[in-house]
């Protein structure tokens, strides 16, 4: 295994086209796990396929264990993928599609035999070993495409949004097989996806992308209590974090933040750092479903009634959805406590867990200089 | 769409149905029968009865006769369509793999290019081809007509496979590359072997058009080099001596019989090549 | 940054393996370029020569359009086109579509009977010519077979009628190429999604009427791809023409491709068989042209 480190990587199709990456920084160590996570076009397979050798990039370095491969043909690159459409060869059998990339190697047959056993066994897909890929489930189709990957041991393992063609309960089994996998193997990871649950369960390190920018990298605890910006915020979680755009005021040297239901007003204090910056603007205050208190008496936190609008049980959850500042509010409720719709509800926030960011850059407002993340601080240097 | 008609089986619609499709199936047969009925009768029988009467002797001399004239000429066809078609599928195959595999700047522009070879009227290239096969020193030659054929057959095998190869995810490809295997190695080991049905239409449609052909035949052979259809129309168009039509239909028979055996045993892969010649891109 | 890279970076073995894909296009693209758009042009080239039985390249402007454009035969040639393609391609869209339609109602032994239709289409026109030559053959073809079956008086004698002696190649066209028009349209309705038709039945439309409102408009797009491949059929045919009346009698059943053999290679006038074969490059252009235009802007769309 091998540690990877991206370094300002830079990727443009044609001369007068926009950035597809744009000052890529990332780092990690032998045996972690990246995640990739972004909408749609943010760039993140892009970056997959110039890690892999699939594309060239035309900025910066790529390294592993310290030495640049960003000009080397990928089948020098000692990187094993896994496609999202599984991509096995629909020819050959379970055996000959392992087998493949060891027999491309010229490695001698006994050992390609001996390989191809310990990744069925590991795999347990022993018994399909004969079977061409057409007569196998998807899931199966996934544990083949991730043997192929596994019998070259290959440096770094890259996982190009491997179970998004899987069904919702395959798709849950397979995570958590992949992760039991990489506790037990510490293969050194890179893995796309779409999905914020799968970022959230699977990385040690969490790199949120759009428009080919790192809008954040960090641990997913960080992305999630810390992010960076209004994107990040609402990318990651689910149900989303509410945002309420409001005016702050200033009273006494204290920020106040004013949360109106039509029938209360709330004035919660910031705890923000960077006073002068917050003069005259709009900002929108961020606070997850789970960190506005409901149905627990009073714990001593500003608090505001609002009438309940909508009511929608999840089965461990209830979510109860209400009006702040004309904004739709999400809070998360265990169900026997969920109220009525029409009944009043008293909501109470927790002043340190708000985040503020601007409302037209997006930025995050008030967090502490040395939380930004480095890439961010980057950029205003450019 | 399958169907939507009343169930009941005979219903008075539904037998019309029926009889119309079985009279269009008499009419499309009536010219073979003909064609077959009229090889296995004497020049008399033929002036004697018509289209449709029996026989009254089977003769083969018609056929005996029809394949000493057209006979040499059938191994030309053989020796022109045989080599083309393998070459000229060939080549599609790996214009396909490069033109939906490996794209580059100006590939695109240069399938476009092709694609108009499909649509293109052969007369506005017979002058110059001619000339060139002059200079080339394979005028009236079997193996300038194999040039000929391969060279205008490169637009429609180039499409079969190019449609066929955009189909199938790159990620095959780029799985191969990642684990060792090159161009050639992807092409042979991976994508020819999926590649069975479009290999089995394109044969077939380059088979079906090169031994079909007439205008290279009349235009670039002669004599001793000209393929079966140019010596069936040499042979009933000439108009010396009392027309034995019997002759004639046989030798047509003769002309037509590999293709139509071709078409028989694998129509289905006939009827792909020409929807997917229709659909063109 | 290590060396070990840099070499790596400059392998001349992948090198080779990046310019392979090029190196195995460039036989093809020189064939294309020369032996398509060169020999275009030099066919252009000669049509603006006196060119006779072999190339000359004295440049006489369009002297040769211009003969051409006071040729009778050519004229005949150009008519007989626009009449032979216009029948030949209504005829056989008709005959294909009904014949479609029909056996899209859950036919047994459809597949038997889809073959049948279809098989003329793997003959050689040179066959299909031979065979309605012999067919229509005044005196003994079905001239005979209908007079023999009791229908005194019945004369069929247009192979040999200078004012009808096309429709006789739009006969032996439509025979060939109908089936094909059949299968094609067979093709669609089997694309169309029943749920369609469902709900059109449940909105009280009768079976013709779905039909005809719903389905067949639905399958425009196959309706221009058989137009088109008929129209190319039938502005090349050259084999049919060549087999069954050889343009005859006289000139009457001449079409320009037939014109631009006969002239190039017969009867020594080349740079007017080459103004004419322009003319029909002309002629496939002006109808290929807004085809692929519409199919292009069509797919941007989706």
């Amino acid at each position: 295994m091998a540690s990877l480190e991206l370094r300002n990587v830079h990727k443009r199709y044609g001369s007068g086209l926009p950035d597809t990456l744009k000052n890529i920084d990332l780092k990690i160590e032998s045996g972690e796990f990246l995640i990739l996570v972004g909408p749609s076009g943010c760039g993140k397979s892009t970056l997959m396929n110039c890690i892999a050798g699939l594309e060239d990039i035309t900025g910066g370095e790529i390294l592993v264990e310290g030495s640049d491969i960003s000009g080397m043909s990928p089948k020098d690159r000692d990187i094993a993928m896994v496609f999202q459409s599984y991509a096995l060869y629909p020819t050959m059998n379970v055996r000959d599609n392992i087998a493949f990339g060891l027999k491309m190697r010229k490695v001698p047959q006994e050992k390609i035999d001996e390989e191809v056993a310990r990744v069925a066994k590991l795999l347990q897909i022993e018994h399909l070993l004969t079977r061409k890929p057409s007569q196998l489930s998807g899931g199966q189709q996934q544990r083949v495409a991730m043997g192929r990957a596994l019998a070259r041991r290959p440096k770094i393992y890259l996982f190009d949004e491997p179970l998004s063609n899987l069904d919702a309960k395959l798709r849950v089994e397979m995570r958590t097989e992949i992760k039991l996998m990489h506790q037990r193997l510490k293969t050194t990871t890179v893995y796309v996806t779409h999905d914020q649950i799968e970022a959230m369960t699977l990385g040690d390190k969490v790199a949120v992308m759009k428009d080919g920018i790192v809008q954040q990298f960090g641990t997913p605890q960080q992305i999630y209590n810390d992010p960076a910006n209004l994107f990040v915020a609402s990318f990651i979680g689910s149900p989303p974090m509410n945002f309420i755009p409001l005016r702050v005021q200033r009273q006494g040297g204290q920020w106040l933040a004013i949360l109106d239901s039509g029938q209360a007003r709330c004035e919660l204090p910031l705890t923000v750092a960077d006073d002068a910056a917050l003069e005259g603007r709009d900002v929108i205050l961020g606070v997850r479903p789970e960190q506005i208190v409901v149905g627990k008496g009073d714990v001593g936190l500003p608090a505001v009634r609002a009438e309940v609008d909508v009511i929608e049980p999840t089965g461990p959850d209830t979510l109860v959805f209400v009006s702040l500042n004309d904004t739709k509010v999400c809070c998360r409720m265990a169900p026997d406590l969920a109220p009525q719709v029409g009944e009043s509800l008293t909501l109470q926030f927790d002043p340190a867990k708000v985040l503020l960011f601007d409302a037209q850059s997006g930025e995050r407002l008030g967090a502490q200089p040395a939380e930004r993340p480095r890439n961010v601080a980057q950029f205003k240097g450019r | 769409m399958t169907s939507v008609v009343g169930h009941k089986p005979f219903s008075p619609s539904r037998l019309a149905i029926h009889a119309t499709l079985l009279l269009a199936c008499a009419v499309y047969l009536v010219p073979l029968v003909v064609m077959l009925l009229t090889s296995f009768k004497t020049p008399d029988d033929i002036r004697g009865g018509n289209l449709l009467s029996w026989p009254d002797v089977f003769t083969v001399i018609g056929w005996a006769k029809a394949w000493d004239s057209v006979g040499g000429f059938f191994w030309n066809s053989v020796k022109i369509t045989v080599p083309a078609v393998v070459i000229s599928t060939l080549l599609g195959a790996l214009n396909g793999y490069v033109l939906s595999m490996w794209r580059f700047r100006g590939s695109q522009l240069f399938f476009g290019l092709l694609l108009f070879g499909c649509f293109l009227p052969f007369q506005v290239i017979l002058l110059p081809a001619s000339f060139t096969l002059g200079k080339l020193g394979l005028a009236n030659t079997t193996t300038g007509l194999v040039l000929v054929h391969v060279v205008y057959g490169l637009a429609f095998t180039t499409l079969f496979f190019r449609n066929f190869y955009v189909s199938i995810p790159d990620a095959l490809v780029r799985a191969a590359r990642l684990d060792g295997a090159g161009f050639f190695t992807i092409f042979g080991r991976i994508l020819l072997p999926m590649s069975v049905p479009t290999i089995m239409v394109c044969l077939i449609w380059q088979f079906t058009q090169i031994w079909n052909d007439f205008l290279f035949g009349v235009v670039f052979a002669s004599g001793d080099s000209q393929p079966i259809t140019v010596a069936l129309n040499n042979l009933v168009n000439t108009s010396t001596g009392a027309k034995e039509y019997n002759v004639d239909m046989a030798a047509a028979m003769i002309a037509g019989l590999p293709t139509l055996v071709v078409y028989v045993l694998a129509g289905k892969y006939f009827l792909r090549g020409l929807t997917a010649g229709a659909v063109k891109g | 940054m290590s060396s070990t890279a840099v070499f790596a970076k400059a392998s001349p073995l992948d090198a080779l393996q990046n310019w392979l894909p090029k190196l195995v296009l460039a036989p093809s693209m020189l064939i294309v370029l020369v032996g398509f758009y060169g020999y275009i042009f030099w066919t252009f080239l000669l049509s603006f020569t006196n060119s006779r039985f072999m190339p000359s390249y004295k440049w006489v402007g369009f002297q040769q359009y211009l003969r051409l454009w006071d040729n009778d035969r050519w004229w005949v040639a150009s008519k007989n086109l626009l009449v032979f393609g216009g029948l030949f391609i209504a005829i056989s869209l008709v005959i294909g579509v009904v014949l479609a339609v029909l056996l899209d109602q859950r036919i047994r032994r459809e597949g038997f009977i889809r073959t049948v239709y279809l098989y003329p289409m793997a003959l050689s026109m040179i066959v299909t010519g031979t065979a309605w030559k012999w067919l229509l053959n005044p005196g003994l073809g079905l001239d005979k077979l209908l007079r023999d079956w009791g229908w005194d008086g019945f004369r069929f004698d247009w192979l040999v009628d200078p004012d009808r002696v096309v429709y006789c190649l739009v006969i032996a066209a439509v025979w060939q190429s109908s089936g094909f028009v059949m299968a094609l349209f067979l093709a669609g309705l089997r694309g169309v999604d029943p749920s369609i038709i469902r709900a059109a039945q449940v909105d009280g439309a009768s079976l013709p009427s779905i039909y005809l409102r719903i389905v067949l408009p639905s399958l425009r797009p196959v309706f221009f791809s058989a137009l088109m491949i008929l129209a190319h059929i039938a502005i090349k045919s050259f084999d049919l023409v060549a087999a069954m009346t050889a343009g005859g009698p006289g000139y009457a059943s001449d079409l320009p491709a037939m014109f631009m053999y006969a002239h190039t290679f017969t009867r020594g006038q080349m740079g007017l068989g080459a103004a004419s074969a322009m003319l029909m490059l002309g002629a496939v252009l002006a109808i290929i042209v807004p085809y692929l235009y519409s199919e292009l802007r069509n797919k941007r769309h989706d």
